[in-house]
């Protein structure tokens, strides 16, 4: 009976996450501009790094993609609480029936659908424009899967500091993707980077999804596959965990 | 399962020393001991209380007294740092999302969400509560109805003025027809017609047998409203009763205001020695006198008035307000 009543009300709980999903994808996601900056914006910053490289543009796809997937997953969902505390959405919000994790679940969930669905924008082109031949169908799917997870995990735990001023959140949440497409190989391949970028580089978690990403493309990973995946996997646990814990620890202090 | 027996407590309310059993039934919410830190100040200090099933109760205090904190406490979004809080009898440790199902909650500072139409708020909130979808649609049209809000059903909750958004949001709290409503200062800054709007629903909810908590800091609002009012101030309870009681607190606090066409040397003289006036003080050219006994001090003046052949031109009495209970039970925190 406890077994039971523990499965109905997980299955509860996901039926919220979904239900908040919607909410964030109509309140943030589907907006014009919103979908315009998802779109170009990976691929502005992508052009000005590898612009004047001679480097073919079929072999830029896995990068474009991998940036794509990064800033899109991670990019609404640090606004996401410094918004709803702004517009006195927050207390309403955390006092429905939903558990926390689930709600966090939630905005994880809308920035991952929007990750997957914008960067399917320059896969396809990639596919049909270059003729970027796609080896490793199944691990491009999963990675692409994972990693945005990760990024999306990543966006709601930059939202956990306290403000009301979502642009505050935007400075620190640049602060910390900005430099993690410098050391984790996405123009780049890992081999062909210097030592220093080697010793930082596994500590990003960007890293592992571009390696794979690259290997569905070209046949050819840094690290093993295993690897990369269980450390995608290790990274998206521990950005929610602290997000889980650092929004319980808010609510406790009552902001 | 999750139905611990509350344990026994000592309780400042009359007739709560009744069999624990029975207590679920007619208690719909039960705090014991509740106790709160934020750092070091003390926000909410040992408070005990419970509320009847369809009772509107009222917590009454000034600004910073600790009213949003207990409110907050009560629907869990804040965890006690000390005591108990059941809800139909249920311990809101044990299950928090299924207390919440049955409560409608409107926070202090709550908004809805303005990129979104009324409708759109509505169904929201319903689909988060699990208010099947034929059930929502009619129960969002006939909020929207009662509301006054129906005409502007489509457009973005952006364009209401903060009456009508006050509206929605009290809607928001009800499509899922809640057992227990918890208001945080309701009308707290609304213009009269929403204000009386809001009251009216409230007093209609307790007809349908909803208890209302609700925090206010507007004595007039907890006097017209509540069924008992809690006064609370620096996170301590001064007192629990209903208002006529809480009224009869003061002693001698009745009042009678008299006023004669022309003015006597010894008239204040003699109004201070009519047997049972305590005090008299002079308001421009009208008298108040201080009395536990109204009646007789209107007969001396009657008297007063034929002896001396005066006219009348004022005689009130006048009760003791809900505002000098709560100043009286205020300054005696103080002291
Ligand atoms: N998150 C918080 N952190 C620190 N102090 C707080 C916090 N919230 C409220 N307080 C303080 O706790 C006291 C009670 O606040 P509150 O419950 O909001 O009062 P009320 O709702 O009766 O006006 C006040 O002194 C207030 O300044
Ligand atoms: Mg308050």
């Amino acid at each position: 009976m406890k077994a039971t009543s523990h499965f109905k009300n997980i299955a509860w709980n996901l039926r919220c996450s979904l239900i908040i999903a919607e909410k964030d994808a109509k309140i943030y996601y589907l907006k014009p501009p919103v979908l315009i900056f998802g779109l170009l914006f990976p691929l502005f910053l992508f052009l000005a790094f590898v612009l004047g490289r001679e480097i073919s543009f079929r072999m830029l796809v896995p990068g474009l993609l991998t940036m794509s997937l990064f800033f899109t997953s991670s990019s609404i969902g640090p606004i996401i609480y410094p918004w709803e505390r702004n517009a006195r959405t927050y207390e309403r919000l955390i006092s429905t029936p939903i558990s926390l994790p689930f709600l966090l679940l939630g905005d994880a969930l809308a920035g991952f659908c929007y990750g997957v669905f914008i960067s399917l924008v320059p896969l396809i082109l990639g596919v049909v424009l270059f003729k970027a031949a796609i080896i490793h169908p199944l691990v491009l799917t999963l990675a692409m899967i994972l990693a945005s997870f990760c990024f999306a995990f990543l966006g709601i735990l930059l939202s956990s500091p306290v403000t009301e001023t979502p642009s505050q959140i935007m400075m620190l949440s640049a602060m910390v993707r900005f430099p993690l497409i410098f050391i984790s190989g996405v123009f780049l391949p890992l081999d062909k980077m210097p030592v220093w970028g080697k010793i930082i580089a596994p500590l990003s978690p960007l890293t592992y999804a571009a390696d794979l990403i690259r290997y569905s493309f070209q046949g050819q990973s840094y690290y093993s596959l295993v690897l990369d995946f269980s450390l995608l996997g290790l990274f998206s646990l521990i950005f929610l965990i602290s997000a889980i814990a650092f929004h319980a620890q808010s609510l406790k202090r009552g902001i | 399962m999750g139905k611990k027996c509350p344990k026994e407590n000592v309780n400042i309310q009359k007739g709560s020393k009744t069999n624990h059993r029975n207590a679920p039934l007619s208690i719909a919410i039960r705090a014991v001991d509740l106790t709160k830190y934020y750092g070091k100040l003390r926000a909410v200090d040992h408070i005990s209380f419970e509320v009847k099933r369809g009772e509107i109760f009222g917590f009454l205090g000034p600004n910073g007294a600790g009213k949003s904190t207990t409110i907050r406490m009560l629907t869990g979004i804040l965890k006690p740092d000390g005591g108990e809080i059941y809800l139909s009898g249920i311990n809101l440790k044990d299950d928090l999302i299924e207390a919440r199902r049955v409560m409608g909650i409107v926070p202090e500072t709550c908004n809805v969400y303005v990129d979104l139409s009324v409708w759109e708020n509505l169904m929201l909130m319903g689909k988060l509560y699990g208010v099947p979808k034929t059930k929502r649609k009619v129960r969002a049209r006939e909020l929207l109805e009662r509301f006054s809000l129906h005409q502007r059903k489509d457009e973005k909750a952006r364009k209401l003025s903060k009456g009508l958004k006050q509206r929605l949001i009290l809607a928001m709290c009800l499509i899922h027809n809640p057992d227990i409503l918890f208001l945080d200062e309701p009308t707290s800054g609304l213009d009269v017609q929403s204000s009386r709007l809001i009251r009216g629903i409230i007093k209609e909810l307790k007809q349908k047998g909803v208890t209302v908590f609700l925090t206010t800091h507007n004595i007039e609002e907890a006097n017209l409203m509540c069924d008992r009012i809690a006064i609370i101030n620096k996170g301590k309870l001064a007192a629990i009763d209903t208002p006529q009681r809480l009224k009869g607190v003061i002693q001698g606090s009745q009042s009678v205001e008299v006023a004669f066409d022309r003015s006597k040397p010894d008239e204040l003289r003699w109004l201070k020695d009519i047997p049972c006036v305590s005090r008299v003080e002079k308001l421009g050219n009208k008298f108040r006198l201080y009395t536990d006994d109204p009646d007789k001090v209107i007969c001396e003046i009657v008297k007063y008035r034929e002896l001396k052949s005066q006219r009348l031109t004022l005689l009130n009495t006048l009760g003791p307000s809900l505002e000098d209970v709560f100043l009286e039970l205020i300054r005696e925190e103080a002291e």
